[in-house]
């Protein structure tokens, strides 16, 4: 076939932003089978594989798009999945531009190969078209329990039960899939997306369990005694972390976790159709600049917000969130407002009227190489706003740590492991995702629960 | 699903239920509390723990039909069954051994303070409770109490039963008549409890208090239900519920609790 040597990707069709600002529908379309088969042909092939080093799960890149150009998604389907279990998600999700996509030989000169839009469409092809594969497993008789249904759990449990184990995953909540369910928003990722891929891995015979808290309904070495022999922790970061400035505790002041869980969890958006009320007033101040504020500030936006603003005291340049939800907030019409330090929340017979920030000017780089911030004096002044969304990343919640003797986790929570298999300090319990890593991304979790997956089975083969 | 094994009408406002729910009937200490969704589509409604069964996998909850998401528990009957149940949640009660403790309950904050009563006098403290409500209707669990307790005291604001007042009116007067307590357990509404710290404080009584702000999930994930206490921030779900009531900031609990005031309302008519 031709090689397809345009310098651009092929564009994903996507709603328009003064459409979509307006609904909760997603926003990035997909390609059709004919746009695919063009941004797959401008895959190079290369013998050395650079995108495949960039992606933490070891999806063989160029062997799928291959496929994808010859018109065989099936084939790129096998391919992908053989290791990858959530496809759909991660297209949707992976900050590509620092992963397969930022290793791309086509992004020297021009835009890298659209891997992320490639596998997406893969998936959501193989979703639409492919009949219900059913798969023989024997079963080995041994039992494994995983903690949380995020996309840690889902993965190792996934990869457990497609090696002979009797695998249950207990879910704190009363829906599974973890941040893929309560955090990340239906415009960005369709929840009936998320509940088919978890049905994929329920099929296979992995039993899910909501409403079960570990650290509280049942702990792990009771589990352990009731004949689990190995257990994987995938408990997220869970606990929002606020500013401890004044006035967080005026109503009209929310962290991330609560807005985005009402929202997508509870369906608040759908009030009062759905029970759960959400408030969101005319202006709307974020702070943080990582995925979770976007999805915030967008969210607000959706829900009528007038103005919305992310408030971040770095520049630009170390904006943490994924290119493309950058590039979506601002087209929806979300203000920037970098360098800007939030240091208190005024208020009003107890409801917020607005947020006072002292402008930042950058340093020498610290500890994560960024440059850091520094207040600029007498910089101060309000931003009127009537609701503020914290959105500054969360940590581990410590119920699995308080109540399960043995486990060895950092000063600021994570629990300890060993890089190469996802051991914990004790005997038969692995970790993995951002209770470990503190919060991180989608993939890094899978990549993790993998890992693990194969530990644990090393583990009880011995 | 969780089966509903048998209801109790208490009075025209409350009711009582005990559900099949072995995890958190296997682990669950007075003071903690539970999570409901009633249905598909329902809010998770917080209910502190009542009493439980573990022979029997059971847990009883208390409610009282206040908005649309209770009336629709209100509308099941023994025999069916609820979506979701989950527990148990927040910290066991700090109940300590002592001399004599009193428990103050305003409504169906009876509910919650009957198994730490109990809890109590198994643990060989003499116990005795003032059980307040608007009328002799609403005075719930008084049988129950009457159990265990040596002295049971009833305030109604209309004084259909016992005092005609305050629960506080009852417990000042105990204590001006020279009644001596280790310790007080207040639960009831907001302004009830402040009110049982501002008789308790100036004596320097030990008084604890339970709280249940305006929650999501109950884990410490969303940080709705955070108070101040002692001038920190707290999450009543995985700190509490039961928190020292000298240094709860109620005015700001008060507040807080008013967050959907408006929304509350318009479920209501359109439910």
């Amino acid at each position: 076939m031709d090689r397809n040597m345009s310098m651009t990707k092929v564009a994903m069709p996507e709603q328009e932003p003064d459409v979509r600002n307006k609904n909760f529908s997603e926003v990035a379309l997909g390609y059709t089978k004919e746009m695919a088969m063009e941004e797959a042909a401008r895959c190079l092939n290369c013998k050395h594989k650079p995108c495949m080093d960039g992606c933490p799960v070891n999806v063989p890149i160029p062997g799928f798009i291959e496929k994808v150009a010859a018109g065989d998604f099936e084939a790129a389907y096998e391919i992908i999945t053989s290791e990858n279990a959530l496809p759909a998600i991660c297209g949707r999700v992976c900050p590509q531009e620092n992963q397969c996509e930022g290793k791309c030989v086509r992004g020297i000169k021009g835009e890298p190969v659209a891997i992320g839009r490639l596998e997406r469409f893969v998936a959501d092809y193989h979703m639409a078209n492919a009949a219900a594969s059913s798969v023989d497993i024997k079963k080995n008789g041994k039992k494994v329990a995983v903690v949380g249904s995020g996309p840690a759990g889902i993965t190792c449990a996934g990869e457990l039960i497609k090696k002979g184990y009797e695998v249950t995953v207990f879910e704190a909540l009363h829906k599974a899939g973890g941040v893929l369910s309560y955090g990340i928003p239906e415009f960005r990722l369709p929840k009936d997306l998320v509940a088919r891929e978890i049905e994929t891995v329920e099929k296979l015979g992995v039993k899910i369990e909501t409403n079960v808290i570990i650290g509280r309904s049942v702990t792990i070495d009771e589990l352990m005694e009731q004949g689990y022999e190995a257990v994987f922790v995938g408990s997220g970061a869970g606990l929002p972390r606020f500013l401890n400035i004044p006035g967080e505790n005026l109503l009209g002041v929310y962290s991330a976790n609560e807005f985005l869980t009402r929202v997508n969890l509870m369906k608040a958006y759908k009030f009062p159709e759905a029970p759960t009320p959400i408030k969101v007033g005319k202006r709307v101040a974020v702070v943080g600049a990582g995925n979770v504020a976007m999805d915030a500030a967008r969210t607000a936006k959706r829900l009528g917000a007038e103005e919305v603003y992310i408030v971040y005291r770095r520049s630009e340049e170390e904006l943490p969130a994924r290119a493309e939800e950058v590039h979506h907030a601002k087209e929806e019409g979300i203000i920037f407002k970098l360098l800007n330090n939030p240091c208190a929340i005024h208020g009003k017979d107890g409801w917020v009227t607005g947020m006072e920030v002292i402008k930042q000017e950058l340093g020498e780089p610290d500890e994560s190489g960024r440059r850091s911030p520094k207040p600029v004096e007498g910089s101060n002044y309000i931003i009127d706003v009537d609701t503020v969304v914290i959105a500054i990343g969360q940590s581990p919640n410590p119920l699995i740590r308080q109540t399960t003797p043995g486990l060895d986790t950092q000063k600021w929570g994570g629990i300890i492991v060993d890089e190469e298999t996802m051991k914990t300090s004790k005997d038969g319990v692995y970790a993995g995702g951002d209770t470990v890593t503190g919060a991180a991304t989608v993939i890094l979790a899978m990549g993790a629960g993998k890992k693990a997956a194969k530990a644990i089975d090393e583990y009880l083969s011995r | 699903m969780y089966k509903i094994v048998s209801k109790e009408t208490l009075n025209s406002a409350v009711e009582l239920m005990e559900i099949e729910a072995p995890f958190v009937a296997a682990k669950c200490e007075a003071g903690q509390f539970i999570i409901v969704r009633v249905d598909e589509d329902g809010e998770r409604i917080p209910l502190t723990i009542a009493d439980y069964d573990r022979e029997k996998n059971t847990v009883t909850i208390i409610y009282q039909i206040v908005g649309y998401s209770t009336e629709k528990l209100a509308k099941k009957k023994a025999g069916e069954y609820v979506e979701d149940f989950v527990g148990p949640l927040g910290q066991p009660a700090p109940l300590h051994k002592c001399g004599h403790v009193i428990g103050v309950a305003g409504g169906v904050g009876s509910a919650p303070l009957y198994p730490q009563l109990r809890k109590l006098h198994d643990m060989g403290v003499k116990v005795d409770v003032i059980i307040g409500g608007r009328s002799q209707e609403f005075v719930i669990l008084k049988d129950k109490f009457e159990k265990f307790c040596d002295n049971v005291y009833i305030a109604t604001d209309d004084g259909s039963m016992g005092t005609k007042g305050f629960v506080t009116t009852v417990l000042q007067e105990l204590i001006d008549k020279g009644e001596k307590f280790d310790e007080v357990i207040a639960i009831g509404p907001l302004i009830m409890m402040k009110n049982v710290v501002n008789v308790t404080k100036p004596l320097d009584i030990p008084t604890f208090v339970s709280l249940n702000p305006i929650m999501i999930d109950g884990t410490g994930m969303c940080g709705g239900c955070r108070v101040t206490v002692g001038g920190e921030t707290k999450f009543a779900c995985v700190d509490g519920p039961d928190f020292d009531g000298f240094l709860v900031d109620f005015d700001e609990c008060m507040k807080r609790q008013g967050m959907f005031k408006e929304e509350e309302h318009t479920c209501k008519l359109e439910g």
